[in-house]
């Protein structure tokens, strides 16, 4: 067995926290009551359900009525899209960009065939929108503009603020794949006016199968489930309470520990950064430095290949992710990489380290430690480095 | 480790024969860096002609790290034209088995040796990749190589192909035109298989039967018919038909069309069926 585990991982999901566990278990135990229900033993339930929506409304700068309950970031997003484009007739227009999430990208494609015109945005090298050709592309038959707060491969942040700005100006609206910067950044949708905003729980410590979708107060949109009148009517079916319930607590820790996140975490995470750029002959960042999420890294080793890396890594307890083709069952590397021009070279050989709170000093130093003759080692395998 | 076998762990942990032989006889290389992988191959032969020596380089995961391994030790000791015989499928065996989408890299593998061999005979390096109709445009892949790895793995569909030479991995757009090889590449393998065929009476009469039982008589016996086997002659196939059928003005057209159809599609296509009124 593996004597450690040193999780970089967190952009895939994180750990629930041992607080959002306490949170949850009275409602897997006596606190099992339907929360529609009129009688007083599931009445007490719609409580903690309310303070569940009050602390996730809170972390976003939302009013708790403003948020809708999902089962996953995905479901947000489609909700999202597919909710507000319905009400429209097809050939409405909605912007996206190359490189969002593929439950975004796959949800637009799916539009794009029953009728609806998309639209999708390129980057430059350093993973941004030029929002001039943004502005260029929002037509009189668009409606929607959806762009993601931050990458997850990359941790490059979008421009939120301008780009809510020009589609206000334009009267279109806007939503944002927030799944990654929400506990990571402040994000607060009084001082950045979106309209639709997804996130996810587990990627912000409480567990997989919940999450949520920030609606501001006048947008019209049909629901992905129909049935109960549940979540004002925008979708039905029994709330997940317990998971709700854990979602709340989340988003109360996430506020808690935010200013860690900007700083301890960013400080691992920069310290990796350099360690690396300094022990490993070819490795460059992806992604722009300067506007990045605090917890993530994407660094490319040239002429050496992703699952390679990742397996050797896994070996030692090291969980990273690649953008490489060959770990990612497609033969081609991440869209957001070649959307960004990564030479071949390096694309196949990207990694994403992504931190958490609850990473350790010791598991930067144990990565450290071992990375740089993982990478001398492939190195010695591969055809374009000349010993 | 994922879905890898505990050979392929082992040859991607402790690759052997890694770096590159000094003063090489035969080099070979193949794949590019937009695909993903690369692999070069270097040997030298002994006194007898025997691949004494054989090193490789590879820029690829880790079952390309562990198909390369595999097949230097394979190939070692062995004439070229014994090399020359090391399939994908001997790689992929010889590791305990690939996962579907990693039968590439034993495809890779294959492709290099037996450029290296081509450089060893001729001096020359290997051209043979750019020969033919370049099928899938993003990889690179010509006909030739589609063909080959459908006929040596007995490949049915495109995503099998895709998994194999990474064809229609990327844009898709080449999918029909893979369809298309796939399609002549098993109308040859039947037409040569049915050229070999070697059935004996036995088996001839008892697949005529198996057709007769599964593909006619249910539709004979909806109107009350049936049909009777009494002899087999060669391909002459002599039946009765019977209850609602005999004496039916439309016997004789079922006979030809449907009975006999039926059996040339699936016993041969000399098949001549004949009713013993």
């Amino acid at each position: 067995m593996k004597e450690r585990v040193v999780y970089l991982d967190n952009n895939a999901t994180t750990r629930v926290s041992p607080e959002v566990v306490q949170a949850m278990e009275p409602f897997l135990g006596d606190m099992w009551g339907n929360p529609s229900s009129i009688h007083t033993f599931g009445g007490q339930v719609r409580q903690h359900l309310g303070h569940a929506r009050e602390r996730v409304a809170a972390l976003i700068g939302a009013e708790p009525e403003e948020i809708i309950f999902t089962s996953c970031g995905t479901e947000s997003n489609n909700t999202a899209l597919k909710g507000v484009m319905l009400t429209r007739d097809p050939g409405a227009r909605l912007i996206t960009t190359a490189v969002e999430h593929p439950s975004v990208l796959n949800v637009c494609r799916y539009l794009g065939s029953v009728g609806f015109q998309i639209a999708e945005l390129g980057v430059d090298g350093q993973g941004h929108l030029d929002l001039q050709q943004l502005r260029e592309s929002i037509d009189e038959h668009t409606v929607l503009v959806s762009v993601m707060w931050a990458n997850n491969e990359t941790g490059v942040i979008f421009p939120i603020r301008e780009i809510a700005e020009i589609t206000k100006e334009r009267g279109v609206l806007f939503h944002t794949d927030a799944v990654q910067a929400v506990g990571k950044i402040p994000v607060n949708v009084q001082e950045v006016p979106v309209d639709l905003l997804s996130l996810s729980g587990h990627k912000l410590h409480a567990p997989k199968g919940v999450g949520a979708l920030y609606v501001r107060k006048e947008v019209k949109l049909v629901p992905l489930l129909h049935g109960g009148h549940q979540e004002g009517n925008r979708r039905g079916g029994t709330e997940n309470v317990p998971y709700i319930v854990g979602l709340g607590r989340a988003c109360e820790l996430a506020q808690k520990h935010m200013e860690e996140q900007q700083a301890r975490v960013a400080a691992l995470r920069d310290r990796l950064e350099r360690g690396i750029l300094q022990s490993c002959p070819g490795a460059q960042i992806n992604g722009d430095r300067t506007q990045r999420l605090p917890n993530t890294l994407n660094v490319s080793f040239e002429y050496v290949e992703g699952e390679s890396i990742l397996l050797l890594l896994d070996q030692l307890g090291i969980c990273a992710s690649s953008g490489s083709a060959c770990t990612s069952g497609s033969l081609e590397p991440s869209h957001v990489i070649q959307a960004m021009g990564v030479p071949f070279t390096a694309a196949h050989g990207s990694i994403r380290f992504s931190l958490s709170r609850y990473t350790t000093d010791e598991d930067i130093d144990y990565v450290l430690q071992h990375l740089p003759g993982i990478i001398r080692r492939l190195r010695r395998l591969s055809p374009f480095v000349k010993e | 480790m994922w879905n890898y076998s505990e050979r392929v762990v082992d040859h991607f942990l402790h690759p052997r024969n890694v770096g590159e032989v000094e003063n090489p006889d035969g080099v070979g290389e193949v794949g590019s860096l937009a695909c993903g992988d690369v692999l070069r191959i270097t040997f030298k032969l002994d006194d007898k002609g025997r691949i004494a020596d054989i090193r490789f380089k590879t820029f690829g995961c880790a079952s390309a790290i562990a198909s390369a391994s595999a097949l230097t030790e394979m190939a070692k000791g062995k004439t070229h034209a014994e090399a020359e015989e090391i399939t994908n499928r001997d790689i992929a065996e010889y590791l305990g088995g690939l996962p579907d989408q990693k039968m590439h890299c034993s495809v890779l593998g294959r492709e290099a040796l037996g450029a290296a061999i081509y450089n060893c005979r001729t001096g020359k390096h290997d051209r043979r990749r750019l020969e033919g109709k370049v099928v899938c445009k993003c990889f690179g892949v010509t006909e030739k190589e589609i063909e080959r790895v459908v006929r040596e793995n007995r490949l049915t569909s495109v995503e099998e192909v895709t998994h194999y030479t990474k064809a229609g991995g990327a844009c898709g757009q080449c999918h029909g035109d893979i369809a298309a090889v796939i399609e002549k590449v098993w109308k040859d393998i039947r037409a040569k298989e049915a050229g070999e065929e070697t059935m004996t009476l036995v088996q001839k009469i008892r697949l005529i039967e198996k057709v007769l039982d599964e593909e006619v008589r249910p539709a004979l016996r909806m109107d009350g018919g049936d049909i009777e086997l009494v002899d087999v002659r060669d391909n002459q196939v002599l039946v009765r038909l019977r209850g609602g059928c005999s004496g039916c003005p439309m016997a004789g057209l079922t006979l030809k069309r449907v009975v006999e159809e039926k059996l040339r599609q699936a016993v041969s296509r000399d098949i001549v069926v004949e009713d013993m009124r």
